[in-house]
């Protein structure tokens, strides 16, 4: 496996895209240090970047790669080899570029204008959202045979998770605006990775003061050993489960 | 050898293979022949355990396939269209085949020499041409010397004297006493590179004999006309079998 | 107002010359461990107005002092008055009266009397300088006193919560009272006034203390500068008052739910001017406040740099520098009674075509999502989400929550230099 994950990784490196990608991420991350020296704000500017376009960028690259190799897979499930080796090396292959990209991109000049502890939660909530959504990309892309079909999901999925999910928890507070609300929205929160990104990094930056008792709670939760591996947790549950439902899918599907 | 028994495969609504029987045998050199859509790709898809059969077995030196995954190691296969990672080299590609069947005792390069591939090791895929591809998706068949080779549509794409070493390398291989299961619309070259014939249509198996059978039951001389003549005179049966 | 500072630095001058006329006529009597003189009470019933007592260093529990007569208290290296954790140590009933270089520690604690340090009843002409006190219950305690200074003391104490203690510098009831130059640490109030007028309060440093670092009510017509007003459990929180100036002062880093650099509650007619408000979770927050001017404040990294109820109005804010702030300006109601004009805020995305250094579109700092925020808190939650982002921006096209009216018609195109500070 470890050789072709060496020379997936290898390929993908190589493609225009992620090379694209990954100089996108420096010019823009060392532009915004240039312009602002407090590297808190920076931190906060670079935190649309790892919300958005890291999850965007990521599931869309992934569901393309996939149906770019797909007489590629077609071939190597041919071989005398399990179809689970070829999809965990088409997944860190993948997985492994994109998270590179990422943290060459944004982590270099994090580096080079200081290290601070909210830059390297950054850092990792950008690597763990990218798997999140490389993950749903496989997920989306194994769902069904049609290339457009599959990037119709994978967008399905990033609009989720960045907007429709926010526009539901929004009217929910609403609604029940009159209730404590403080564990359900942690729990609701929980089923989002991207939100639940945000508000671990929120909660490191500017905000957890202005939500009053419900910033509080959080910031209590979330400062805790165990509210941060919780939160982890879930992060990386959110990583293995999609990988799991398409590794599943994969292993039975007709190709 | 693989022995295919009772096999049904859906795609949704679509009855793609229906109740296919069919023994392969070696030493023996199959031509896999069916109009499009017919359900030729989807016969080699399922032997080579690319698609999951809806229903019945597919039975290789007497193990069922189903959840095995080491028989391919006496596969050999070429697909019809081949198209690899962009960045990738000929050379790693080959690296990397080499390591997934590392179990294969004999490598055969003559392909890759015949193709004077070693020299273009470096290349990569994207600034190869649809015929260099096909090379090398006939160099990787060849290469592991596996008792078995799936060929489809082989000599697509390809240039005359290219088509004539493939050719003569497949001959080479049918005279070793391989099982060779080759698709074509080339009629012709099915002539000199098979001894039998299926013929399937509509997701069934229509006909399956040697091919000289086929030619005294219909007399004539070229494949080509006798799957013709063969064609008409089902047509003519089933219209009075009605 | 400035004349009035004037007339005070002129007063201020009689009465010091008064003051040192007197005490240079006294004698010295000095209270040692080894000496005659054993402990400061026997020696204050020896000493006659106007005398010096020199304590020297030591520590002395004597239970409580009591001080009827003009003295001079000066200690030498910090001699030790302890207060045993039961009594209150110097109750001061007398004209003229300076402590100088005591420390003071562990007076007692109680919840019906403000036991304190020292404690100043119906007096004038004191003062208090260069003390320490130490895990005192109150620090200094004035009621109905005036005329006095109290000047470079330091008060720390570590109280754990906020029954157990009292708070630092409480004045009730006084007046012309000059506050220089102390530090406060860990009280419940830093620098508590009720009744207080006409006091200077200056170079204060008010930390970590459990309620506020400065609290007032019904205090017209003091003045604070140059004071420091750091990590205290709910910043500053001045109410019902009318006169205030505030100048060059800093609000740091008072940052919880419910914590506020500045807390204006009814004050009126006041100036808040050359201030620096960073990193608290509210810079101001103002109710029922009217006719306030403020202008060349600061404000950087707070979460609300201004938080205006409806309740208020004609107040004024020119000249301030908005940066990095969550939010600059929130407000609960839709009428705008106040005038916000010539401001720098670094959120403003106008351009200036005439190079005039003032943008040329105006700038609305009400954001829509604060709005949202104030009528539902729990919604901060999705604060910097993709929703959020492009709600702030369907509003600044089209405004529909945000008050029309709030705006600066005039934004400065580059923050004011307004590091300079004047004293």
């Amino acid at each position: 496996m470890n050789r072709i994950i060496k020379y997936v990784f290898y390929d993908i490196l190589r493609t225009r895209f992620i090379i694209f990608y990954t100089a996108l991420l420096l010019v823009s991350t060392f532009a915004m240090f240039q312009l602002d020296s407090d590297p808190n704000k920076v931190v906060m500017s670079l935190l649309n970047v790892v919300l958005m376009v890291v999850p965007l960028v990521s599931i869309v690259f992934t569901t393309i790669h996939f149906y770019n190799s797909y007489e590629f897979i077609e071939l190597m499930l041919a071989q005398p080899i399990n179809r689970r080796v070829i999809f965990i090396g088409e997944y860190l292959a993948v997985a492994m570029s994109l998270c590179m990209a990422f943290a060459v991109g944004v982590g270099i000049p994090l580096g080079i204008y200081g290290v601070s502890a909210t830059g390297m939660s950054l850092l990792f909530c950008g690597i763990i959202l990218t798997l999140v959504f490389v993950s749903l990309a496989f997920l989306a892309a194994v769902l069904t045979r049609d290339k457009a079909k599959a990037i119709g999901i994978a967008l399905l999925f990033w609009f989720y998770f960045s907007l429709i999910y926010d526009g539901f928890l929004l009217w929910f507070v609403y609604a029940f605006a009159d209730y404590p609300l403080e564990k359900i929205t942690l729990g609701l929160i929980s089923l989002n990775p991207v939100d639940l990104a945000r508000v671990i990094m929120l909660l490191q930056l500017d905000i957890s003061a202005l939500m009053g008792y419900t910033g509080a709670f959080y910031r209590q939760f979330f400062g805790s050993s165990f509210g941060i591996i919780f939160s982890t947790l879930i992060l990386f549950l959110w990583v293995i489960i999609p990988f799991f439902i398409a590794l599943r899918i994969f292993s039975k599907k007709d190709l | 050898m693989i022995s295919i028994q009772k096999v049904n495969k859906n795609f949704g609504k679509l009855h793609v293979l229906k109740q296919v029987d069919l023994d392969l045998s070696m030493g023996r050199s199959y031509a896999l022949v069916g109009p499009n859509g017919s359900g030729k790709t989807t016969l080699i898809k399922s032997i080579l355990g690319l698609v999951v059969p809806s229903s019945g077995e597919i039975v290789f030196e007497g193990k069922s396939i189903a959840k095995d995954w080491m028989y391919r190691e006496k596969i050999g296969y070429m697909p019809q269209i081949g198209r690899y990672p962009e960045n990738m080299t000929i050379g790693q590609l080959i690296d990397m085949m080499k390591n997934i069947r590392k179990n294969a005792e004999v490598l055969d390069d003559s392909i890759i020499e015949g193709f004077k591939l070693y020299k273009m090791f470096d290349k990569r895929m994207h600034a190869l041409s649809g015929g260099t591809r096909q090379k090398v998706s006939a160099a990787l068949a060849f290469l592991f010397n596996p008792p078995v080779l799936i060929l489809d549509e082989p000599t697509a794409g390809l240039d005359p004297i290219s088509v004539e070493i493939l050719k003569e390398k497949i001959l080479e291989e049918k005279h070793r006493g391989k099982l060779l299961i080759i698709s074509s619309h080339i009629l012709s070259d099915l002539d000199e590179l098979t001894s039998d014939m299926v013929y399937i249509y509509e997701g069934q198996v229509h006909y399956n004999n040697t091919i000289q059978t086929l030619k005294e039951e219909t007399q004539e001389k070229k494949l080509g006309k006798a799957i013709a003549t063969m064609i008409g005179q089902k047509q003519l049966i089933d219209s009075v079998n009605r | 107002m400035k004349s009035g500072h004037q007339c005070m630095k002129a007063l201020k001058i009689i009465f010091l010359s008064c003051f040192v006329a007197i005490t240079a006529y006294g004698s010295t009597i000095t209270v040692s461990k080894q000496g005659k003189i054993k402990s400061i009470k026997q020696a204050i019933s020896q000493a006659k107005p106007g005398d010096t007592l020199y304590i020297t260093s030591g520590t002395y529990k004597e239970g409580n002092i009591i001080i009827e007569k003009s003295l001079t208290l000066i200690g030498e290296n910090f001699p030790v008055l302890d207060g045993d954790h039961k009594v209150e140590i110097f109750t001061i009933h007398a004209h003229y009266v300076t402590i100088s270089g005591l420390k003071f520690i562990n007076t007692g604690i109680a919840s019906i009397n403000d036991l304190a340090a020292i404690k100043v009843l119906d007096s004038k002409w004191l003062r208090i300088t260069n003390n320490r006190f130490v895990n005192t219950f109150f620090a200094i305690h004035f009621s109905n006193s005036s005329h006095s200074w109290i000047v470079g003391n330091q008060l720390q104490s570590d109280a754990k919560a906020e029954h157990q203690i009292g708070n630092g510098i409480h004045l009730w009831k006084c007046d012309h009272i000059t506050v220089d130059n102390n530090i406060v640490k860990g009280h419940r109030d830093g620098i508590y006034f009720e009744f207080v007028t006409n006091s200077l309060i200056t170079g204060n440093y008010s930390k970590g203390n459990m309620r506020y670092g400065l609290h007032f009510m019904f205090s017209h017509n003091n003045e604070y500068r140059n004071n420091t007003f750091v990590e205290n459990g709910a910043g500053v929180a001045v109410m019902y008052t009318t006169g205030v100036k505030m100048i060059n002062n800093t609000f740091e880093h008072n940052w919880g739910s419910s914590a506020y650099g500045l807390l204006l509650k009814d004050i009126r007619d006041s100036f808040v001017s050359g201030n620096r408000f960073l990193q608290n979770s509210v810079g101001i927050l103002m109710e029922g406040s009217s006719r306030i001017q403020f202008d060349n404040n600061t404000f950087s990294e707070n979460g609300y740099a201004i938080k205006l109820q409806a309740s208020c109005d004609d107040n004024n804010f020119k000249r301030n520098n908005f940066s990095s702030n969550t939010f600059d300006l929130a407000t609960n109601g839709s009428l705008v009674l106040n005038s916000v004009n010539g401001n720098y805020w670094d959120k403003y995305e106008g351009y200036d075509l005439n190079k005039d250094s003032v943008g040329d579109i105006p700038h609305h700092p009400v954001s829509m999502y604060s709005m949202v925020v104030e009528q539902m808190p729990a919604a901060v939650l999705l604060w910097r989400s993709f929703l959020v982002l492009l709600m702030d921006k369907a509003e600044k096209a089209i405004p529909v929550m945000t008050p029309q009216n709030l705006k600066d018609e005039s934004p400065a195109m580059k923050p004011y230099d307004l590091n300079t500070k004047s004293q």
